[in-house]
Parts: C-alpha cells; structure tokens; sequence
C-alpha cells in the first residue's frame, strides 16, 4: 500500500467509527434524557402522563405524609403552583419540610408525580441550581437566600 | 503572622513565576545558556514557596486559627486532626492551593531530574509550566484567598462538611490532582515542542514517563473516588456518570490515548503530530475539569464549595490555554516532519485503532457532560443527562476496544498477522467462550448481556496473559528456562500485560455488581430479620453513642450466614450539631471479594427502621482492577530505558530537525 492509501484506510476508518459514535449519541440523545419542570411548568405545558422528568421546588410545610412500606407524600410548590409526589423508599437525609428537593419520575394521569429517585441537598447552604431557577421564576427567591445557593458564603 | 507569611510566599512564588515565563524563553531564542538555566533554580524555588504557604494553611487549620475566613468556615477546634488537616483541601481556596502545589512540584521534578534535556527544550518546558502556575497563582490570589482575615475571629468554627470528614477524602483530591496536573507536563512539552519547532522521538520517551506516572495516580484517584461515593453517599453505585465523576474520567481517557500514541511515536517515529494533540488535548480536559467542578456551572450531587462568580476567572484560563494550545498547534504542527510508515494490522495499527475507540468515547462523555449547559445556555430548557445515555454511546464503543486489547501486544510492529495472533489467542477465546456458556446455562438463559460481558472480562484478562506465557514459553519450554526469559523480559512488557490484566478485573467487578447486586428496602423491627443472598441480618436494637463532634444512633445487626453468626453490621446515622446536619454511615461487610452494604434510613415511632440492604457480588473488583492497572503502570515506569533515559538524539539521521 501506498503512503496515501494508507492515510485513506486510517481516515475511513475513524470517520467510520466517528459517525457510529455520531448515532449512538443522537440516538442515545432522543431516548435517555430527562427534561426539568417546575410545578408551575407542569400546571402550564401539561406534559404527557407516563413522561420521565424532574420536578424540582421546596417541600410544602405540612405536606408530608408516611405511609406504610416506606411510601413517602409530599407536596412540591414553587411558591405558585404545588404538584402532589409519592416515592416509594429512603428519603435523603436532609430532605425536610421548607426545603428544596428535586425528584425524577413519571408524571402519573391523575396529576400525581410518582417519584423512583428523590435529591435532596447535601449541604445545609446549598440548593439545588434547579430549584433556585424555578423559585426565581416564580417570583419567591429573595436575593438574600442566594448567599446560601452559591454554595459559599462569605 | 502564620497566614501573612503563607500569603506572601504565594506573592513570592508568583514573582518567581513571572520570571521563568519569560527568561528561560528569551534565553532559549538567543541561546544564552545562563538564561536558560535561570529556569531550573526558579522552578524549585517556586516549590519551595507554594509548599511554605501550603504549610503554612495547614498549620492555621491545625492550630484552629479561626480569624483565617476559610479555617473559620470549614473547620472546627473539635475534629480529630487527620480531618483538621484533610479540611485543608475540603473547600475550593484549599483545594486551589493544592493544585499549584503540585503543579510546582511537578515543575521542580522537571527541573530536577530532566538533566538529560536539551538546554532550550528544557527552558521552553519549564516557561510554559510557569505560564501556566502564574495563572493560576493569580486566580487564588485575586480570587480565592485562602488566607483572607477575618475582622473578628469567631470562637468556633462552621466545621467541615461532614460528607468530607471521611479518610477516602484525604486520599481522593491529593492522587486525582497529581493525576490532572501530571497532564501539565505532557502539555508543558507539546507547547515546547511546538515553539521549538521540532519533534522526535526521544520527545516521546521524555515525555513518556511523566504521563505514565500521572495516569497512575489518575486511575488511582478516579477508582478512589468512585469507592468514596459508593461508600459514604449511602446509594450503593460505584459511579453515576456524574458530571464531576466525568470530569476525571475524561481526561483519563485522552491520558490513557495519550499513554498508547506515545509508544508508537517512542518506537517507531510515528503518529508524533497526533500525540503532540493528545498530549495538548489531555492537560485541556483536565482543565476543563477544574472548571467544572470549580465553577458551580453543573448541577452535580458533589459541587461542595462553588462560586459562579470565580467561572469567569477559570473560563478565561482555560480559553487562554487550550485556545492558545490549539492555535500554536495549528500553526506549527504542519510544519513538522511526518513520521514513518506502518500497514494497518501491525502493532501501531493496533495502538492507533485503540487511541480511536478511547478518544471517540472520550468524546462521547464530554457531549454528554456539556450538552444539557449547552442547551440550557441556548434554549432555556433544561434536562440531565444521566446512565441510560451512557450506558447507549460509552459502552458499545468499549467493547471493541476491549475485544481488540489483547491483539496489540501481540501483534509485531511494521506489518502484523492478525490471523496469526487470533491463533494464539485461541486458548483465550475458548476459555472466553466456555465462561459465556457457563454463565447463559447458569443464568437460565434470562440475559444475554451478562454472559457475554462476563466472557470479554475473562478474554480480557486470559488475552493479558496469553502474551507473557507466549514469551516465556510457559507449558513448552523447561521451567528454568522460563525463568530465565520471564527475568529478561523488559519490565513494559509485564507492565502492560499487568494493565491489561487490570481492565479485565476492573470490567468483571462491574458487570457482575450490575447483572447481580440485590437489594432490599425494608422497615425493620427489633429482633426481626431480613435475609438477602443467603444472608440473614437480625436487627438488634439502636444505640447512641458520641463521637469527637457528633451524636450517632447506630442500629446493630448481627449477620447469619447458614445460621452462622459470621459478624456485626452497624450502619448510623450522625448528628453534626455544628451545621444542623445528618449524615448516613453505611455498614459494609466484605465476604470474599463481595460485600453486604446496609445504611439507614428513618427511625418511626414504633421502634422500627428503614434499611436499604445490598449485597454486591465481586464488587471489589472494580476497585481492585484499578489497582492492578496502577501496578502496570509502576512496573511500565520501571523499565529500563525509562530509568537510564533518552539517548542522544543526534545519534539517528531520523532524529533530525524538522526544518
């Protein structure tokens, strides 16, 4: 083989192996990511039942209910509108009333939210990002809070 | 006084910084000689400063110097001193320092031990490593002080965050960050290489030892840090395709590449425009890294300290050294002389299929880290990317690299046989393929996937093999015979064997925890039992108990195996009454190379509590492999020719400038 027949087999080959890699991503893109919500966006887009996205927002006060085989109800509000979850499991540990939470699920026909993972923030300064942005929206993120959401206050 | 002092040898070291980025370079164009080795002293004296201020941090936090802002945020008078001093790097400015503090000591090493350079590529090489220190001594100086005052010293400090106050902690940062700022050296050279406007290669076997010491630690580091996060998240994965976990995995990719290109380039001359990319690419994703991990852009389960406001700072960085790396390459690397010729299945064949499939699934990751920023910044919409994305574009590009992987070594440079080395590799297939049968029949025939994922890791590993029983002639030749030839075989070849071996391992750990971990959520009550993979646990009650600074309630589990009590689980929760903050301790009990994971849940009112139970079949392995593939690595840097160094270049007419 020549020296430029050569270089056509090692370019053929990783554009092949480039555009492989080009369709796993596309396809892989269409099929496996998660959208966020907030309840608000919720109350508005009126998503599909049965679509897998992330809800973020505070826990309600007063919302949460324990039920048997650790079945978990609780209300997510962003100051506007509130979505009703139920999460089958261990909670983190600082998931709390009045605090953020972000829980990934499906949104069920009746208008619940049927939560498989629960995120709580790990750190008493830190709010997930998610939730900070759609408390803003809504119009109930002081800026004073946003000390605490940075992550680092000083 | 201890802080001001720290503080100003940071000053100090940047002075010292500004000059090596200018003298050396002026002294390599007009060939003055003592302006370049005005290099050397600097790079060592600039270790010695950022190494006195780094002391100097450590002796604030030991002391409990609570006037300093970052002592008073992260530590506390009444944490046990192994977290005093790992709180040091637990926060962003700490962790900052920790990062130059490599980056110099690297800086030294090159001084120190790169006798064997030419004059003005050692110049240039350490100039550029000053370029970059300066950078990022600025951005700790103007943007994370670690020794800002404070105006009142408060009595007590905010303490660490208890996620941190962990032993994986004191390891995982200091081995990820000599991984990552290892890379500096890689890139420090390319840039040389590039102003110089020459490359050969002995720049490989330069440059060689320096990437393979940082792949050690890397590898090490990413395996500690998966092991951290299984442990002490309380979840029970060993990784979540998080974008911080991503951070280190990429540049381990293009390390690894890198690691691969450069053997060829050493050997044969060849692919030196490539590996020069590569080695610009690795360092950049190493960047790339701290950005993201520094700057707060991604939302990610362990982002502990961030601050937008510092991203600029960091962008700007990274704009200027890998937009300024990637222009200077472009201009000059096609000015370089091309390399030799090899037939596609050859050795070099092999390697350059290998750096194909590592680079196109580092790419991969990185569409998948930075595409939901990128959408969000574009379209306002905002999504995660998570393992089911990864799962569909990073492993169907693994597996044949991992089919692949024992072909390379045994296939000759210039112009190979594949036939003849799939002959070879007979022994490997066929074991293979027998643990493929075994598993399917095992399995009952459920999943496909298992099976053949356990296969490749046993191909993988009997594949590593294949190629040292091949040398030594193990099973023909008589055993002194094989001693001997195992004994003058170079170190590399064991070294790779070794790293291969370790993938193999590494691979077999996780397909077995992801096809057969089980799990149970229950509520427990007092003397009840739950039972999982043939284990009983037995609950036997709470208790409280206080630690140096927090409260624990543990729950005691006796563990049956058969009805015999083989031990005790106590998985806790803790009380941080510093921060208002509980933690989950999860209990792990290691059979074999398994484990039975147990962490806790709530308490309720009737005395019960929740327990998230798993068992992990051979979860170890996954750690182990890593392991063994950082063994490689030492026995690879051990060889020979890396020990004594490069010969002189101008011995070959193929070594010649590139003019």
């Amino acid at each position: 083989m020549t020296r430029k027949q050569r270089r056509l087999v090692l370019i053929g080959g990783s554009l092949g192996v480039l555009a492989v890699a080009a369709a796993l991503v596309l396809s892989a893109l269409r099929d496996s990511i998660v959208f966020f919500n907030s309840p608000t966006d919720i109350a508005e887009k009126h998503p599909a039942p049965g679509t897998r996205m992330r809800i973020g927002g505070l826990v309600k006060p007063g919302s949460l209910q324990r039920g048997d085989n650790l079945l978990v109800r609780f209300a997510v509000t962003d100051g506007k509108t509130d979505i009703g979850v139920q999460y089958q499991g261990i909670v983190p540990d600082l998931f709390r009333e009045g605090q953020g939470v972000v829980a990934e699920g499906k949104l069920e026909p009746g208008g619940t939210f049927a939560a498989d993972t629960v995120l709580a923030k790990h750190d008493e300064r830190y709010m997930p990002r998610e939730v900070v942005d759609a408390l803003k929206k809504s119009g109930r993120w002081q800026e004073g809070e946003a000390k605490g959401a940075g992550g680092k206050s000083q | 006084m201890i802080p001001e002092l720290g503080h100003y040898a940071l000053v100090l070291a940047l002075a010292l910084g500004l000059i090596q980025s200018v003298a050396p370079i002026v002294g390599a164009r007009t060939l003055d000689a003592p302006l370049m080795r005005v290099a050397s002293s600097t790079a060592v004296m600039q270790f010695i400063f950022v190494a006195l201020s780094f002391l100097a941090l450590i002796v604030c936090y030991v002391t409990s110097d609570f006037s300093v802002a970052t002592v008073y945020e992260n530590s506390h008078s009444m944490m046990p001193l192994v977290y005093k001093i790992t709180s040091v790097w637990g926060n962003h400015e700490g962790s900052m320092l920790l990062w130059v503090l490599i980056l110099s000591l690297f800086g030294a090493l090159v001084a120190g031990f790169g006798n064997n350079l030419p004059a003005t590529l050692k110049a240039r090489v350490l100039a550029v490593q000053s370029w970059i220190a300066c950078a990022f001594y600025l951005f700790i100086l103007l943007t994370s002080n670690p020794f800002l005052r404070l105006a009142q010293a408060p009595f007590e400090g905010r303490d660490l965050n208890p996620i941190l106050q962990d032993i994986g902690l004191a390891i995982h940062p200091p081995l990820l960050y000599l991984g990552y700022v290892g890379f500096s050296i890689a890139f420090s050279f390319a840039i040389a290489a590039l102003i110089e406007g020459r490359i050969d290669a002995a720049w490989a076997r330069w440059v060689r030892p320096w990437t393979l010491a940082a792949w050690m630690c890397l590898t090490v580091g990413v395996a500690m840090g998966s092991y951290w996060a299984y442990y002490e998240l309380g979840w029970g994965g060993f990784w979540f395709w998080d974008p911080v976990e991503n951070a280190s995995l990429m540049p381990w990719l293009a390390g690894t590449a890198l690691l691969h290109s450069a053997v060829v380039m050493e050997k044969r001359n060849a692919l030196k425009i490539w590996t020069l990319l590569l080695a610009i690419l690795a360092f950049s994703l190493s960047l790339i890294g701290t950005f993201l991990v520094r700057s707060g852009v991604l939302t990610s389960v362990h982002t502990f300290a961030n601050d937008p406001a510092r991203g600029i700072f960091i962008l700007a960085i990274l704009v200027l050294f890998i937009g300024g790396g990637l222009t200077l390459f472009a201009w000059r690397a096609p000015l370089l002389k091309q390399g030799g010729l090899f037939a596609p299945i050859s050795r070099e064949g092999a390697l350059v299929f290998n750096n194909l499939f590592l680079t196109t699934a580092c790419l991969t990751v990185f569409v998948g880290t930075l595409y939901p920023l990128a959408l969000e910044a574009i379209t306002g919409e905002k999504i995660s990317v998570g393992a089911p994305f990864f799962n569909l574009t990073f492993a169907p590009l693994f597996i044949p690299l991992l089919l692949a992987m024992p072909f390379g070594p045994l296939l000759p440079w210039k112009r190979g046989d594949i036939l003849g080395a799939a002959q070879r590799l007979m022994a490997a297939f066929g074991v293979g393929l027998v643990t493929v049968a075994v598993v399917f029949a095992a399995e009952g025939g459920k999943s496909v996937l298992a099976p053949f994922g356990v296969g490749l890791a046993i191909f993988v590993v009997v594949g590593a093999l294949t190629d040292l029983v091949e040398r030594t002639g193990l099973f023909r030749a008589p055993l002194p015979t094989v001693r001997q030839r195992a004994a003058g075989l170079p170190r590399s070849v064991w070294g790779t064997a070794t790293a291969h071996l370790g993938i193999g391992v590494t691979l077999l750990g996780i397909v077995s925890v992801s096809t057969w971990a089980s799990e149970r959520i229950v509520a427990v009550k007092p003397s009840h039992t739950i039972s999982l993979a043939g284990y009983e646990l037995s609950f036997d009650g709470l208790v409280q108990r206080s630690g140096p600074n927090y409260r624990e309630s543990a729950a005691r589990f006796t563990v049956r195996e058969g009805g015999v009590a083989v031990g005790v689980m106590e998985p806790s929760k803790r009380n941080f009454s510093s921060r208002g903050m509980t933690t989950t301790e999860a209990a792990l009990m290691t059979r074999g190379t398994s484990q039975l994971y147990l962490s806790l849940g709530d308490v309720n009112d009737d005395g019960s509590v929740a327990v998230r139970l798993y068992y992990k079949p051979m979860v170890l392995l996954i750690w182990l492999g890593a392991v063994v593939m950082m063994l490689g690595g030492a026995l690879s840097l051990s060889d020979r020719r890396l020990r004594i160094g490069a010969p002189k270049p101008a011995a070959k007419s193929a070594l010649a400038p590139a003019e």
